[in-house]
Protein backbone atom coordinates (compact mmCIF):
# COMPACT_ATOMS: atom_id res chain seq x y z
CA UNK A 1 0.00 0.00 0.00
CA UNK A 2 1.46 3.37 -0.91
CA UNK A 3 1.63 6.13 1.75
CA UNK A 4 -1.17 8.17 0.15
CA UNK A 5 -3.58 5.25 0.28
CA UNK A 6 -2.58 4.54 3.87
CA UNK A 7 -3.26 8.10 4.97
CA UNK A 8 -6.51 8.08 3.06
CA UNK A 9 -7.59 4.86 4.78
CA UNK A 10 -6.74 6.25 8.19
CA UNK A 11 -8.67 9.43 7.44
CA UNK A 12 -11.80 7.58 6.37
CA UNK A 13 -11.51 5.26 9.33
CA UNK A 14 -11.42 8.16 11.78
CA UNK A 15 -14.18 10.05 9.98
CA UNK A 16 -16.42 6.99 10.15
CA UNK A 17 -15.64 6.54 13.83
CA UNK A 18 -16.60 10.14 14.54
CA UNK A 19 -19.75 10.07 12.42
CA UNK A 20 -20.77 6.73 13.91
CA UNK A 21 -20.26 7.78 17.50
CA UNK A 22 -23.35 7.62 19.65
CA UNK A 23 -23.69 11.01 21.31
CA UNK A 24 -26.62 9.82 23.39
CA UNK A 25 -28.27 6.40 23.69
CA UNK A 26 -29.97 5.79 20.37
CA UNK A 27 -28.87 9.09 18.86
CA UNK A 28 -26.12 9.04 16.24
CA UNK A 29 -24.04 12.12 15.44
CA UNK A 30 -25.32 12.32 11.89
CA UNK A 31 -28.92 12.25 13.13
CA UNK A 32 -28.14 14.94 15.65
CA UNK A 33 -26.52 17.10 12.98
CA UNK A 34 -29.69 16.95 10.91
CA UNK A 35 -31.89 18.03 13.81
CA UNK A 36 -29.75 20.86 15.12
CA UNK A 37 -27.99 23.82 13.59
CA UNK A 38 -24.26 24.55 13.69
CA UNK A 39 -24.57 26.15 17.13
CA UNK A 40 -26.15 23.01 18.57
CA UNK A 41 -29.53 24.67 19.05
CA UNK A 42 -32.68 22.97 17.76
CA UNK A 43 -33.09 23.87 14.14
CA UNK A 44 -36.51 25.25 13.22
CA UNK A 45 -38.31 23.06 10.73
CA UNK A 46 -38.54 24.24 7.15
CA UNK A 47 -42.07 24.98 5.91
CA UNK A 48 -43.69 21.76 4.75
CA UNK A 49 -41.27 19.59 6.72
CA UNK A 50 -43.03 17.12 9.03
CA UNK A 51 -42.10 16.81 12.70
CA UNK A 52 -39.36 14.30 13.40
CA UNK A 53 -38.48 11.95 16.23
CA UNK A 54 -35.12 13.70 16.58
CA UNK A 55 -36.91 16.24 18.77
CA UNK A 56 -38.58 15.28 22.05
CA UNK A 57 -40.47 18.21 23.50
CA UNK A 58 -40.54 18.24 27.26
CA UNK A 59 -41.22 20.42 30.22
CA UNK A 60 -39.49 20.81 33.55
CA UNK A 61 -41.54 22.18 36.42
CA UNK A 62 -39.53 23.44 39.39
CA UNK A 63 -41.92 23.08 42.32
CA UNK A 64 -39.58 25.06 44.56
CA UNK A 65 -40.31 28.13 42.43
CA UNK A 66 -44.04 27.47 41.93
CA UNK A 67 -45.95 29.83 44.23
CA UNK A 68 -48.94 28.47 46.19
CA UNK A 69 -52.11 30.23 45.10
CA UNK A 70 -50.62 31.45 41.83
CA UNK A 71 -52.77 30.49 38.83
CA UNK A 72 -51.00 32.39 36.06
CA UNK A 73 -50.28 29.24 34.04
CA UNK A 74 -53.87 28.03 34.35
CA UNK A 75 -55.32 31.38 33.31
CA UNK A 76 -52.90 31.70 30.40
CA UNK A 77 -53.86 28.22 29.18
CA UNK A 78 -57.55 29.08 29.32
CA UNK A 79 -57.00 32.31 27.41
CA UNK A 80 -54.78 30.77 24.76
CA UNK A 81 -56.98 27.76 24.09
CA UNK A 82 -60.37 29.39 24.44
CA UNK A 83 -61.39 27.33 27.48
CA UNK A 84 -64.17 28.62 29.71
CA UNK A 85 -61.98 28.62 32.81
CA UNK A 86 -64.83 27.40 35.00
CA UNK A 87 -64.34 24.31 37.16
CA UNK A 88 -67.65 22.50 37.25
CA UNK A 89 -67.27 18.71 37.10
CA UNK A 90 -68.04 18.76 33.37
CA UNK A 91 -65.79 21.67 32.37
CA UNK A 92 -62.57 21.19 30.45
CA UNK A 93 -59.38 21.74 32.38
CA UNK A 94 -56.11 21.25 30.53
CA UNK A 95 -53.95 22.27 33.46
CA UNK A 96 -54.71 22.26 37.18
CA UNK A 97 -52.88 23.58 40.20
CA UNK A 98 -52.44 20.89 42.84
CA UNK A 99 -51.37 21.56 46.44
CA UNK A 100 -49.71 18.71 48.30
CA UNK A 101 -48.67 18.43 51.90
CA UNK A 102 -46.61 15.74 53.53
CA UNK A 103 -48.58 15.06 56.70
CA UNK A 104 -45.57 13.72 58.57
CA UNK A 105 -43.22 16.62 57.89
CA UNK A 106 -45.64 19.37 57.02
CA UNK A 107 -43.74 20.19 53.84
CA UNK A 108 -46.14 21.70 51.31
CA UNK A 109 -45.65 21.97 47.54
CA UNK A 110 -47.76 23.55 44.86
CA UNK A 111 -47.51 22.35 41.29
CA UNK A 112 -49.36 22.45 38.00
CA UNK A 113 -50.43 19.08 36.58
CA UNK A 114 -51.18 18.75 32.91
CA UNK A 115 -50.91 16.12 30.18
CA UNK A 116 -47.53 14.51 30.85
CA UNK A 117 -46.89 13.80 27.16
CA UNK A 118 -45.77 10.24 27.84
CA UNK A 119 -43.43 8.39 25.54
CA UNK A 120 -45.65 5.34 26.16
CA UNK A 121 -49.06 6.97 26.46
CA UNK A 122 -51.83 4.71 27.82
CA UNK A 123 -54.43 6.95 26.18
CA UNK A 124 -53.01 6.06 22.77
CA UNK A 125 -52.97 2.34 23.60
CA UNK A 126 -56.67 2.22 24.39
CA UNK A 127 -58.06 4.52 21.69
CA UNK A 128 -60.33 2.42 19.45
CA UNK A 129 -60.19 4.80 16.47
CA UNK A 130 -56.58 5.99 16.46
CA UNK A 131 -57.71 9.51 17.28
CA UNK A 132 -55.46 9.65 20.34
CA UNK A 133 -51.92 9.69 19.02
CA UNK A 134 -48.37 10.70 19.78
CA UNK A 135 -46.65 12.96 17.31
CA UNK A 136 -43.13 12.08 16.24
CA UNK A 137 -41.78 14.87 18.44
CA UNK A 138 -43.44 13.45 21.55
CA UNK A 139 -46.54 15.64 21.80
CA UNK A 140 -49.63 13.58 22.64
CA UNK A 141 -52.74 14.88 20.89
CA UNK A 142 -56.34 14.04 20.04
CA UNK A 143 -57.28 14.14 16.38
CA UNK A 144 -60.81 15.41 16.80
CA UNK A 145 -61.67 14.46 13.23
CA UNK A 146 -61.48 10.81 14.31
CA UNK A 147 -62.45 11.07 17.99
CA UNK A 148 -65.83 9.49 18.68
CA UNK A 149 -65.98 10.69 22.28
CA UNK A 150 -65.90 7.24 23.88
CA UNK A 151 -63.68 8.52 26.71
CA UNK A 152 -61.61 5.34 27.09
CA UNK A 153 -58.51 7.55 27.05
CA UNK A 154 -59.86 9.53 30.01
CA UNK A 155 -60.19 6.27 31.95
CA UNK A 156 -56.71 5.13 30.91
CA UNK A 157 -54.87 8.35 31.76
CA UNK A 158 -53.21 8.03 35.19
CA UNK A 159 -52.97 11.82 35.49
CA UNK A 160 -56.62 12.76 34.90
CA UNK A 161 -55.28 15.02 32.21
CA UNK A 162 -58.07 14.69 29.69
CA UNK A 163 -61.47 16.34 29.56
CA UNK A 164 -64.59 15.70 27.55
CA UNK A 165 -66.43 18.58 25.92
CA UNK A 166 -70.04 18.17 27.03
CA UNK A 167 -71.58 21.27 25.57
CA UNK A 168 -71.56 23.09 22.25
CA UNK A 169 -68.68 25.54 22.08
CA UNK A 170 -68.51 29.04 20.69
CA UNK A 171 -65.75 31.58 20.37
CA UNK A 172 -62.94 29.11 19.62
CA UNK A 173 -59.52 30.42 18.75
CA UNK A 174 -58.78 29.94 15.02
CA UNK A 175 -55.66 28.00 16.06
CA UNK A 176 -57.38 25.77 18.62
CA UNK A 177 -60.49 24.08 17.27
CA UNK A 178 -62.56 22.39 19.96
CA UNK A 179 -66.11 21.15 20.04
CA UNK A 180 -68.79 19.08 21.69
CA UNK A 181 -68.38 15.31 21.71
CA UNK A 182 -64.59 15.11 21.68
CA UNK A 183 -61.96 14.49 24.31
CA UNK A 184 -59.26 17.11 24.65
CA UNK A 185 -56.18 17.85 26.72
CA UNK A 186 -53.05 19.96 26.83
CA UNK A 187 -51.48 20.21 23.37
CA UNK A 188 -48.25 21.81 24.64
CA UNK A 189 -49.57 24.77 22.60
CA UNK A 190 -48.64 22.81 19.50
CA UNK A 191 -49.83 25.65 17.23
CA UNK A 192 -47.21 27.90 18.82
CA UNK A 193 -44.48 25.28 19.08
CA UNK A 194 -44.82 24.50 15.36
CA UNK A 195 -44.00 28.13 14.67
CA UNK A 196 -40.97 28.11 16.98
CA UNK A 197 -42.88 29.43 20.01
CA UNK A 198 -43.27 28.36 23.62
CA UNK A 199 -46.40 27.14 25.43
CA UNK A 200 -48.46 29.92 26.99
CA UNK A 201 -48.18 28.57 30.54
CA UNK A 202 -44.38 28.80 30.32
CA UNK A 203 -44.56 32.38 29.09
CA UNK A 204 -47.08 33.35 31.77
CA UNK A 205 -45.00 31.80 34.53
CA UNK A 206 -41.93 33.71 33.36
CA UNK A 207 -43.91 36.93 33.01
CA UNK A 208 -45.13 36.53 36.60
CA UNK A 209 -41.49 36.32 37.67
CA UNK A 210 -41.54 32.70 38.85
CA UNK A 211 -39.66 31.00 35.99
CA UNK A 212 -40.86 27.69 37.39
CA UNK A 213 -41.49 26.05 34.01
CA UNK A 214 -38.84 25.31 31.41
CA UNK A 215 -39.86 24.09 27.96
CA UNK A 216 -37.50 22.61 25.42
CA UNK A 217 -36.09 19.72 23.46
CA UNK A 218 -35.02 16.85 25.72
CA UNK A 219 -33.05 15.32 22.84
CA UNK A 220 -30.92 18.41 22.33
CA UNK A 221 -28.03 18.21 24.83
CA UNK A 222 -27.44 21.97 24.60
CA UNK A 223 -31.03 23.00 25.43
CA UNK A 224 -31.73 24.56 28.81
CA UNK A 225 -34.08 21.78 29.80
CA UNK A 226 -31.48 19.11 29.02
CA UNK A 227 -28.87 20.91 31.09
CA UNK A 228 -31.30 21.30 33.97
CA UNK A 229 -32.42 17.66 34.03
CA UNK A 230 -28.78 16.61 33.78
CA UNK A 231 -27.76 18.78 36.73
CA UNK A 232 -30.61 18.26 39.18
CA UNK A 233 -32.71 15.37 40.38
CA UNK A 234 -36.09 15.42 38.69
CA UNK A 235 -39.02 13.05 38.90
CA UNK A 236 -41.67 11.83 36.55
CA UNK A 237 -45.10 11.48 38.16
CA UNK A 238 -46.01 7.84 38.70
CA UNK A 239 -42.68 6.72 37.26
CA UNK A 240 -43.66 3.20 38.37
CA UNK A 241 -46.08 3.05 35.45
CA UNK A 242 -43.12 3.44 33.08
CA UNK A 243 -44.95 5.81 30.78
CA UNK A 244 -41.74 7.89 30.47
CA UNK A 245 -43.31 11.31 30.83
CA UNK A 246 -42.09 14.31 28.88
CA UNK A 247 -43.08 16.52 31.82
CA UNK A 248 -40.69 16.30 34.77
CA UNK A 249 -40.86 17.80 38.24
CA UNK A 250 -38.07 19.15 40.40
CA UNK A 251 -38.31 19.36 44.19
CA UNK A 252 -41.08 16.81 44.65
CA UNK B 1 -90.17 10.77 -19.43
CA UNK B 2 -88.16 7.83 -20.69
CA UNK B 3 -85.02 6.75 -18.86
CA UNK B 4 -82.84 8.14 -21.66
CA UNK B 5 -84.70 11.43 -21.62
CA UNK B 6 -84.27 11.67 -17.87
CA UNK B 7 -80.53 11.05 -18.18
CA UNK B 8 -80.29 13.73 -20.87
CA UNK B 9 -82.07 16.18 -18.59
CA UNK B 10 -79.67 15.41 -15.74
CA UNK B 11 -76.71 15.84 -18.08
CA UNK B 12 -78.02 19.15 -19.38
CA UNK B 13 -78.56 20.42 -15.84
CA UNK B 14 -75.04 19.38 -14.85
CA UNK B 15 -73.51 21.10 -17.86
CA UNK B 16 -75.52 24.23 -17.16
CA UNK B 17 -74.28 24.28 -13.59
CA UNK B 18 -70.64 23.66 -14.54
CA UNK B 19 -70.74 26.05 -17.50
CA UNK B 20 -72.02 28.96 -15.48
CA UNK B 21 -68.61 28.98 -13.71
CA UNK B 22 -67.72 32.22 -11.99
CA UNK B 23 -71.12 33.64 -12.84
CA UNK B 24 -72.85 31.04 -10.70
CA UNK B 25 -72.58 32.92 -7.46
CA UNK B 26 -73.90 36.18 -8.84
CA UNK B 27 -76.56 34.68 -11.09
CA UNK B 28 -80.18 34.57 -10.09
CA UNK B 29 -80.00 30.77 -9.83
CA UNK B 30 -77.17 30.69 -7.25
CA UNK B 31 -76.85 32.06 -3.77
CA UNK B 32 -75.92 35.73 -3.41
CA UNK B 33 -72.85 35.75 -1.22
CA UNK B 34 -70.68 38.39 0.36
CA UNK B 35 -67.54 39.01 -1.67
CA UNK B 36 -64.19 37.63 -0.48
CA UNK B 37 -61.74 40.00 1.08
CA UNK B 38 -58.85 39.96 -1.34
CA UNK B 39 -56.94 38.26 -4.11
CA UNK B 40 -57.52 35.08 -6.08
CA UNK B 41 -58.38 31.80 -4.40
CA UNK B 42 -55.72 29.09 -3.90
CA UNK B 43 -57.34 27.09 -6.72
CA UNK B 44 -59.63 27.88 -9.59
CA UNK B 45 -63.10 28.64 -8.18
CA UNK B 46 -64.64 25.88 -10.27
CA UNK B 47 -62.20 23.36 -8.77
CA UNK B 48 -62.77 24.72 -5.29
CA UNK B 49 -66.54 24.46 -5.58
CA UNK B 50 -66.30 20.79 -6.45
CA UNK B 51 -63.29 19.67 -4.42
CA UNK B 52 -62.74 21.96 -1.45
CA UNK B 53 -63.88 19.28 0.97
CA UNK B 54 -61.31 16.82 -0.39
CA UNK B 55 -58.51 19.39 -0.20
CA UNK B 56 -59.40 20.18 3.39
CA UNK B 57 -59.61 16.54 4.38
CA UNK B 58 -56.26 15.76 2.80
CA UNK B 59 -54.36 18.64 4.34
CA UNK B 60 -55.86 18.43 7.80
CA UNK B 61 -54.01 15.17 8.47
CA UNK B 62 -50.74 16.79 7.41
CA UNK B 63 -51.30 19.54 9.95
CA UNK B 64 -52.75 17.56 12.85
CA UNK B 65 -50.56 14.48 12.66
CA UNK B 66 -47.36 15.64 10.95
CA UNK B 67 -47.28 19.21 12.25
CA UNK B 68 -47.04 20.86 8.83
CA UNK B 69 -48.31 24.41 9.17
CA UNK B 70 -49.01 26.99 6.50
CA UNK B 71 -50.43 24.40 4.12
CA UNK B 72 -52.12 25.53 0.93
CA UNK B 73 -55.61 24.33 1.79
CA UNK B 74 -56.12 25.51 5.33
CA UNK B 75 -59.59 26.03 6.75
CA UNK B 76 -58.54 29.04 8.80
CA UNK B 77 -57.14 30.64 5.63
CA UNK B 78 -60.52 30.03 3.91
CA UNK B 79 -62.25 31.77 6.79
CA UNK B 80 -59.80 34.68 6.90
CA UNK B 81 -60.41 35.43 3.23
CA UNK B 82 -64.10 34.61 2.85
CA UNK B 83 -65.40 36.10 6.11
CA UNK B 84 -68.03 38.77 5.69
CA UNK B 85 -66.65 42.28 5.70
CA UNK B 86 -69.54 43.30 7.92
CA UNK B 87 -69.07 40.90 10.84
CA UNK B 88 -65.96 38.84 9.98
CA UNK B 89 -67.88 35.55 9.89
CA UNK B 90 -68.57 32.83 7.33
CA UNK B 91 -71.77 31.69 9.07
CA UNK B 92 -74.82 33.55 10.24
CA UNK B 93 -77.07 34.19 7.26
CA UNK B 94 -77.67 33.09 3.68
CA UNK B 95 -75.31 35.83 2.54
CA UNK B 96 -72.39 34.47 4.54
CA UNK B 97 -69.97 32.54 2.35
CA UNK B 98 -70.04 29.02 3.80
CA UNK B 99 -73.59 28.98 5.10
CA UNK B 100 -75.03 30.60 1.97
CA UNK B 101 -73.68 28.03 -0.44
CA UNK B 102 -74.18 25.04 1.85
CA UNK B 103 -77.81 26.00 2.38
CA UNK B 104 -78.23 26.40 -1.38
CA UNK B 105 -76.70 22.97 -1.98
CA UNK B 106 -78.50 21.46 1.04
CA UNK B 107 -75.27 20.08 2.51
CA UNK B 108 -74.51 20.15 6.20
CA UNK B 109 -71.36 22.05 7.18
CA UNK B 110 -69.98 20.58 10.42
CA UNK B 111 -66.50 22.16 10.27
CA UNK B 112 -67.59 25.01 12.48
CA UNK B 113 -68.88 22.83 15.30
CA UNK B 114 -65.23 22.88 16.33
CA UNK B 115 -63.40 25.33 14.08
CA UNK B 116 -63.69 29.09 14.51
CA UNK B 117 -66.06 30.63 11.96
CA UNK B 118 -64.62 34.09 12.58
CA UNK B 119 -61.64 35.62 10.81
CA UNK B 120 -58.51 36.42 12.78
CA UNK B 121 -58.30 40.04 13.96
CA UNK B 122 -55.33 40.59 11.62
CA UNK B 123 -57.35 39.37 8.65
CA UNK B 124 -60.21 41.66 9.64
CA UNK B 125 -57.86 44.64 9.65
CA UNK B 126 -56.57 43.72 6.20
CA UNK B 127 -60.08 43.48 4.80
CA UNK B 128 -59.94 47.07 3.61
CA UNK B 129 -58.55 45.84 0.29
CA UNK B 130 -61.43 45.40 -2.17
CA UNK B 131 -62.05 41.79 -3.14
CA UNK B 132 -63.23 40.63 -6.53
CA UNK B 133 -63.41 36.93 -5.90
CA UNK B 134 -66.23 35.18 -4.21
Amino acid sequence: MNPVDKRRREFFGQAAAIAGAMIAPGLMLYEYAEAVGPDGASRPRAPGEPVSGKVRWGMLIDTTKCAPGCRECVDACNRENGLPGTTRATDSQWIRKVDLKDLKTGKAVSLPVLCQHCAEPPCVDVCPTGASFKREDGIVLVDRHTCIGCRYCMMACPYKARSFVHEATTGQSPDVPRGKGCVESCTLCVHKVDKGGTPSCVEACAAAGHQAIVFGDLNDPSSEISKRVRAATTTQLRADLRTDNGVRYQGL
Amino acid sequence: MTAAGFLRAILAATLLLAGSGAGLVASASGPALDAARSGPCVEDPKVMRRSHMDFLKHDRDDTVRRGIRGIKHSLSACVDCHASKADGRVLGSEKHFCQGCHTYAAVKVDCFDCHASTARPAATAAAAAPGSLR
